[in-house]
C-alpha cells in the first residue's frame, strides 16, 4: 500500500428538504461532524445534490484543501455517480468521495423517533469518516469496445435493433434458432389496430436486414458458449456442423416470448378440438381453415392474472349467488399459468372478432372478460367491435366458463354474466382461449450463459424498471422487445431501437471505464488452489501459472473470493480490510 | 448533403431529459429547450414512483444534472421554439430566451429575494396547493438554480433587487432571440391534466375536499406543501376515508376524450398503497370502469394491493357526488356492478383520477414544426406500428406523451426517447441524408 497523505476530511449532511432535516436534528450532526478527527470542514446542505450543494462541495475542496469528501444524505446507488463527479470536477480522485446513508438507513425508518434517529445519523457519520480516512486514490480500468454487436433472435425486435444498428455504420452479427427470420410476428395474420397483413410490417423489415451488408445473419443458429465482458463479448455459435466464433463489443438480447399453452383439460383444451388458443384461431383464419361459424367464443385471462384475489361483501349478494361462489372458491383447483397480466391479448382478440365478423356479419362473437384493458387509443378498436354487435360479457374469476360438448359438433359454454346478473349459455362453434405471452424454459439457459438475472416473472431483468428500462444489470447487454415482457409490435419496435440507441452509445465511444472496486490478488500470497476461479460468479479468476489472475473488465467487486480465500491473498480494491475495520470500529467506540 | 451533428429537443420532461443524454453520449451537440424555469417535467412532480416505490425527484436529479453538466448539452430553460425551417440534417431553429429578470450567471440560487418578495401566489408546481412567490424556483431541486420573476404578478417593489447580494437581479432584462443549426429535432413536450371543472356532478373546484391525482401527488410528497401529510383541504384533518374515481375525462365521450390514458389505474393503486403505508386504518376505495394495471409488474402490484395493503376496488362509476355543508364530508352515490346494488360512500376525500390530455399549445407547435396533430392535439407518427416515434416530416421525431396515451408510463417514456435518439443518429450518424 502506498503511503497515504494525511487525511483532511469534509463532511456534507443533506437536509433532503424535511426528509431527513425533518426528523435527523442535521446542524447537530453537523456540528458533530466537526469534532471528528481530521474534519476539517463540515456544513449543512438543504439538498446537498442540488446545483448549489454541488459547487458548495467544489467550493469546500479548494478552499480547505480537502482530500476526502464525505456526504451524508440517501442512497448511493442513485446520488454515488453524481457525488464522485463533483469531486472529480474540483481535481479529487472519486474513489476519496465515501457516503452515508442517513435516510433510507435512518429518518426514514425511525420517524418516530427523531432523537434516537440523531444519534443514529451521527454513528453512520462516524463510520463514514473512520472509513474515508483510509481511502485510497484508484485509476478506473479502460477497455476497448469492439464495433460490432450481437444480436440474439430475428423476431421484430432483434431485425429492428439490428436495422438500426447496421444503418449507424456497425457491424451486426443477427442469430436466430429457427430456420426463418420472423418470430412470432409471422404466425399473425393481422396487426391490430390497423389490419394490416403482419407480413407489411416483417418482410420488409427481414428484406432490409438481409440486404444489409453490416448484418451478417445465422439461422438455424445454436449459442454455445458467451464469455467475456462489455466491448469484449466472445461468442461461440453452431449452425449445423459448422462452429463460428465471434468477438462483439455489445449484445443485444432479443429472444422473445412464447405463446402459453394451456395444460390438457383446462377448459376442455387438448380433450375437445373446437377449443383453441386465440393464436390458433388466428392461424386458421388466415390460412382459411374455419368455416363460416354460428358462434364464436372467446376466453380472455386463461393462464394469466392467476393468483388474483377479489374481496366480496357476501351480504351485498343474492343468497344463490353468494352459495355459488362459495361452493367455487372452495372447490377451486389452483389456476396453472402466471401471475401477470399480458397486456396485448385484449386487442388480440377484438382483432380476431372484427375479423370474424366483417367476413361473417351474422356469426355471432362473445367475448368473456374480467377487465377489458383496451389501454391507449385502443379505446377506439373496443368501440369498433362493439359497433359490429361483438358481444363483451364481463366473468369473474371465482365463477370461470364451463364447457362441454354438445350434439352437431358444438360445445356448450355456460358462464355467469355478472352485468346481468344471469348464468347464460351459449352454443358455440369454436372457442379460443386467449393465453398470454410468457418466457421461455431455454431463457433460464440464456440467462446463465450471458450471466444476468430473470425477474420474478420469468422474464429477463432490466437494471431499473423505470430509467433503464432496456439495459441489463450486466454491461453491455440491452434488452428489446418480449423478452423482456409482453409487448405488442409497436412497442417492442420502440424497445429495440432504444436497445440500439443504448449499444451504439456504447460502440461509438469506443473505450469505457470500468469500476475500480475489482479483486487485487497478492501473487506472493497465493497458492494457486483455485477457489476463487471456482467461486467467482462472472468468471472473473483464472488461474495461470499456479497463481490466481484477475480480468478486472470482467470482475464486479461482489468480494466472494476475498471473504473466501484461504491465504488471504485477495483485497478488493476501493473495500480493504483496513477500510471496512475501521468503520467497525468507529461503529463500537 | 453534409449534416449538421447536432440536434435539438423540445421539452425537459423524463423524456426530452433521456433523449438529450442518449443523444449527447453519441457524439451529438444537443440543444434543450424548455419553456419553464427549470427541466424536471412531471416526474419531478411525482411522490414515489411503482414498483420499487423510489422517491421519484430522486431519481430523476441526478438525470436533470446530468443534462446540466454535459459538455454536449446546452440547457435552453425558460426558452421557446418560435421558428423552424430546413430539412431533415440541416434545420434552422429560432429560439427566444424569455427574461428571467435574473442575471443566470450572476444568481446563486440562494433565496434571499424570494422571502422578502411581498407577492404570494399558489405554486403551478404544487397543482395549486401550495405557494410561491413572485420571484421564485418553481421547486428546490431545480436545475438551473436560478430564480425567475412573474411579471405578470409582480409588483415591480423592488424590494427583491436591493436585497440581492450578488446583484444578480435586472427588471429590465429583455428577450433573447437565438439561431440554432441542427440536423434533428426531438418533441417531448409532454401533457397537460384534465381539469374536470366541466363534469359538475362531481363538484370539483365547488367542493373542497375534491381533488385531483396530481393535487394528492404533491400532499404525499414529503417536499410538498403540507409535508407528505395527507389532509383535507376543507379543515386540514386527515382523511380516514378515501375514494379513487378512475377515467375522469377519459374513456369519457361526453365531457372528456374517448381514449383511455393508460396510466391511471396504476397511479390510483400506487397512491392508495401510499395512503395506507401513511396510515395503515385509511379506508381506501378505487371506483373503476375496467382496471387496467397491464404492464410489467402491475397486475402483481394490485393484487399485492388488495391482499396486503387491503385497498377496495369496486366496478362503478359513481354518478353523483355530493357534500354535506356543515362537515364538507363527501357522499357517493353508486351501483356496485358485481353486485348489482345500488349504494352509498361516506368519503372525507376524494381524489379524481383524471385524464392526461395534450398540451394547450400543441397545435401551435405542430405548425411551427410542419408535422401534423391527430383530432385531439397529439402529435401522428407516420406509421403508428413500423415508426412509432416518426413524424410525417424526415429528421422530426417524437417521444413521450406529446404522442398521445400509447406512451403508458416513466419507462414507456425513456424507451421512446431512446428510439428517438436511434432515429436521428442513423439518419445523422451515417453522414448523409
Amino acid at each position: 500500500m502506498t503511503e497515504l497523505e494525511e487525511p483532511t476530511i469534509g463532511v456534507f449532511v443533506c437536509h433532503c428538504g424535511i426528509n431527513i432535516g425533518g426528523i435527523v436534528n442535521v446542524p447537530e450532526v453537523v456540528e458533530y461532524a466537526k469534532t471528528l478527527p481530521n474534519v476539517a470542514w463540515a456544513e449543512g446542505n438543504l439538498y446537498t445534490c442540488s446545483e448549489a450543494g454541488l459547487s458548495s462541495i467544489k467550493d469546500a475542496i479548494k478552499k480547505n484543501g480537502l482530500n476526502r469528501v464525505v456526504v451524508a444524505s440517501c442512497t448511493p446507488r442513485t446520488h454515488e455517480p453524481l457525488f464522485r463527479s463533483t469531486c472529480e470536477e474540483a481535481g479529487l480522485n472519486k474513489y476519496l468521495f465515501e457516503m452515508a446513508n442517513i435516510r433510507e438507513q435512518c429518518s426514514w425508518v425511525h420517524s418516530h423517533e427523531p432523537e434516537k434517529a440523531t444519534t443514529k445519523a451521527k454513528d453512520i457519520v462516524r463510520m463514514a469518516v473512520a472509513r474515508s480516512r483510509w481511502l485510497e486514490p484508484q485509476d478506473e480500468p479502460e477497455v476497448d469496445v469492439a464495433d460490432s454487436a450481437m444480436v440474439i433472435g430475428g423476431g421484430i425486435s432483434g431485425l429492428m435493433a439490428a436495422v438500426s444498428l447496421a444503418s449507424q455504420g456497425f457491424k451486426v452479427h443477427l442469430v436466430e434458432k429457427e430456420p426463418q427470420l420472423g418470430g412470432i410476428t409471422r404466425r399473425l395474420g393481422k396487426i391490430y389496430p390497423t389490419l394490416q397483413d403482419s407480413s407489411d410490417i416483417i418482410d420488409p423489415v427481414i428484406k432490409a436486414a438481409t440486404a444489409n451488408e453490416n448484418i451478417q445473419i445465422y439461422t438455424s443458429a445454436t449459442l454455445k458458449d458467451i464469455s467475456g465482458y462489455v466491448g469484449n463479448f466472445k461468442v461461440s455459435l453452431k449452425k449445423g456442423t459448422e462452429d463460428t466464433r465471434l468477438d462483439v463489443g455489445t449484445i443485444v438480447l432479443a429472444s422473445g416470448a412464447l405463446n402459453y399453452e394451456p395444460p390438457k383439460g383446462s377448459f376442455q383444451y387438448g380433450v375437445l378440438d373446437k377449443v383453441v388458443t386465440q393464436l390458433q384461431l388466428e392461424e386458421m383464419l388466415t390460412q382459411g381453415k374455419l368455416a363460416e361459424p354460428e358462434r364464436v367464443l372467446m376466453i380472455q385471462c386463461v393462464g394469466s392474472r392467476t393468483g388474483e384475489v377479489w374481496t366480496y361483501e357476501l351480504s351485498d349478494m343474492t343468497q344463490s349467488f353468494a352459495a355459488r361462489l362459495l361452493s367455487k372458491i372452495l372447490g377451486a383447483k389452483k389456476e396453472e399459468g402466471w401471475p401477470y397480466c399480458s397486456k396485448i391479448c385484449c386487442m388480440n382478440a377484438i382483432k380476431n372478432a372484427i375479423r370474424i365478423k366483417e367476413q361473417w356479419p351474422k356469426a355471432h362473437v362473445d367475448i368473456l372478460f374480467s377487465d377489458l384493458r383496451t389501454y391507449k387509443e385502443y379505446e377506439d378498436f373496443y368501440r369498433r367491435a362493439r359497433a359490429l354487435e361483438v358481444k363483451f360479457i364481463r366473468y369473474i374469476r371465482e365463477i370461470p366458463p364451463e364447457i362441454t360438448e354438445a350434439p352437431d359438433k358444438k360445445v356448450k359454454v355456460t358462464v355467469y354474466d355478472t352485468l346481468a346478473g344471469v348464468e347464460t349459455e351459449f352454443l358455440c362453434d369454436l372457442v379460443a382461449l386467449s393465453t398470454p405471452l410468457c418466457p421461455s424454459k431455454e431463457d433460464v439457459m440464456l440467462a446463465r450463459m450471458l450471466k444476468v438475472p430473470l425477474g420474478p416473472d420469468g422474464f429477463f431483468m432490466e437494471a431499473h424498471p423505470k430509467l433503464r428500462p432496456v439495459d441489463c444489470q450486466s454491461d453491455g447487454i440491452f434488452i428489446a422487445g418480449t423478452a423482456c415482457g409482453p409487448k405488442d409490435i409497436p412497442e417492442s419496435i420502440i424497445s429495440a431501437k432504444a436497445a440500439a440507441a443504448r449499444a451504439s452509445i456504447l460502440m461509438a465511444n469506443k473505450k469505457l471505464k470500468t469500476e475500480a472496486l475489482t479483486a487485487d490478488v497478492d501473487t506472493d500470497l497465493c497458492m494457486g488452489c483455485g477457489l476463487c476461479e471456482e467461486l467467482c460468479p462472472y468468471g472473473a479468476h483464472k488461474i495461470e501459472g499456479g497463481k490466481s489472475k484477475t480480468v478486472a473488465a470482467l470482475c464486479r467487486g461482489c468480494g466472494v473470493c476475498a471473504a473466501d480465500c484461504p491465504k488471504r491473498a485477495i483485497t478488493m480494491r476501493h473495500y480493504s480490510d483496513r477500510q471496512i475495520l475501521a468503520q467497525v470500529e468507529a461503529m463500537m467506540t | 448533403m453534409v449534416v449538421e451533428k447536432s440536434a435539438l429537443v423540445i421539452g425537459g420532461g423524463i423524456a426530452g431529459i433521456q433523449a438529450s443524454l442518449d443523444l449527447a453520449n453519441r457524439g451529438l451537440k444537443t440543444y434543450l429547450v424548455e419553456k419553464s424555469p427549470s427541466i424536471g417535467g412531471r416526474m419531478a412532480q411525482l411522490d414515489k414512483t411503482f414498483p420499487t416505490m423510489d422517491c421519484s425527484i430522486c431519481i430523476l436529479a441526478p438525470k436533470m444534472i446530468e443534462c446540466f453538466r454535459h459538455p454536449k448539452i446546452e440547457l435552453l430553460t425558460y426558452s421557446e421554439v418560435k421558428e423552424v425551417h430546413g430539412s431533415a440534417g440541416d434545420f434552422t431553429v429560432k429560439v427566444v430566451k424569455k427574461p428571467r429578470y435574473v442575471q443566470a450567471d450572476k444568481c446563486v440560487g440562494c433565496g434571499t429575494c424570494a422571502d422578502h418578495c411581498p407577492v404570494e401566489l399558489p405554486n403551478e408546481f404544487d397543482s395549486g396547493m401550495g405557494v410561491r412567490k413572485a420571484i421564485y424556483i418553481p421547486f428546490p431541486q431545480a436545475v438551473p438554480r436560478v430564480y425567475t420573476v412573474d411579471k405578470d404578478h409582480c409588483l415591480d417593489c423592488g424590494l427583491c433587487n436591493s436585497v440581492c447580494n450578488a446583484k444578480a437581479v435586472d427588471l429590465e432584462q429583455q428577450p433573447v432571440e437565438l439561431e440554432l443549426h441542427v440536423g434533428g429535432i426531438v418533441v417531448a413536450t409532454g401533457f397537460d391534466m384534465y381539469e374536470p371543472f366541466r363534469i359538475t356532478s362531481y363538484g370539483y373546484g365547488k367542493y373542497k375536499n375534491v381533488i385531483t391525482a396530481m393535487q394528492l401527488e404533491r400532499l404525499l410528497s414529503a417536499s410538498g406543501p403540507s409535508g407528505g401529510r395527507i389532509m383535507r383541504p376543507s379543515d386540514g384533518r386527515i382523511p380516514r376515508t378515501i375514494a379513487f374515481l378512475q377515467c375522469v375525462g377519459s374513456r369519457d365521450q361526453r365531457f372528456g376524450y374517448p381514449y383511455c390514458s393508460s396510466i391511471c389505474c396504476k397511479y390510483a393503486v400506487k397512491d392508495a398503497v401510499l395512503i395506507k403505508e401513511h396510515r395503515p386504518d385509511s379506508e381506501v376505495y378505487i371506483f373503476y370502469i375496467d382496471l387496467r394495471v397491464f404492464g410489467k409488474g402491475f397486475q402483481e402490484f394490485a393484487n399485492r394491493a388488495k391482499k396486503e395493503f387491503g385497498v377496495k376496488f369496486v366496478r362503478s362509476s359513481p354518478g353523483e357526488i355530493r357534500e354535506d355543508p356543515e362537515t364538507k364530508d363527501l357522499t357517493l352515490w353508486y351501483e356496485d356492478t358485481l353486485t348489482r346494488t345500488v349504494k352509498s360512500l361516506k368519503a372525507d376525500l376524494v381524489v379524481l383520477s383524471t385524464a392526461l390530455m395534450p398540451r394547450s399549445d400543441s397545435v401551435e407547435l405542430a405548425k411551427i414544426l410542419g408535422i401534423e396533430t391527430d383530432r385531439f392535439g397529439f402529435l401522428v407518427a407516420s406509421d403508428p406500428v413500423r415508426h412509432p416515434v416518426d413524424t410525417q416530416v424526415p429528421g422530426i421525431v417524437g417521444c413521450g406523451y406529446c404522442l398521445g396515451p400509447r406512451t403508458g408510463d416513466i419507462p414507456d417514456s425513456v424507451m421512446q426517447a431512446g428510439a428517438a435518439a436511434a432515429r436521428l443518429s442513423e439518419i445523422l450518424m451515417a453522414g448523409s441524408v
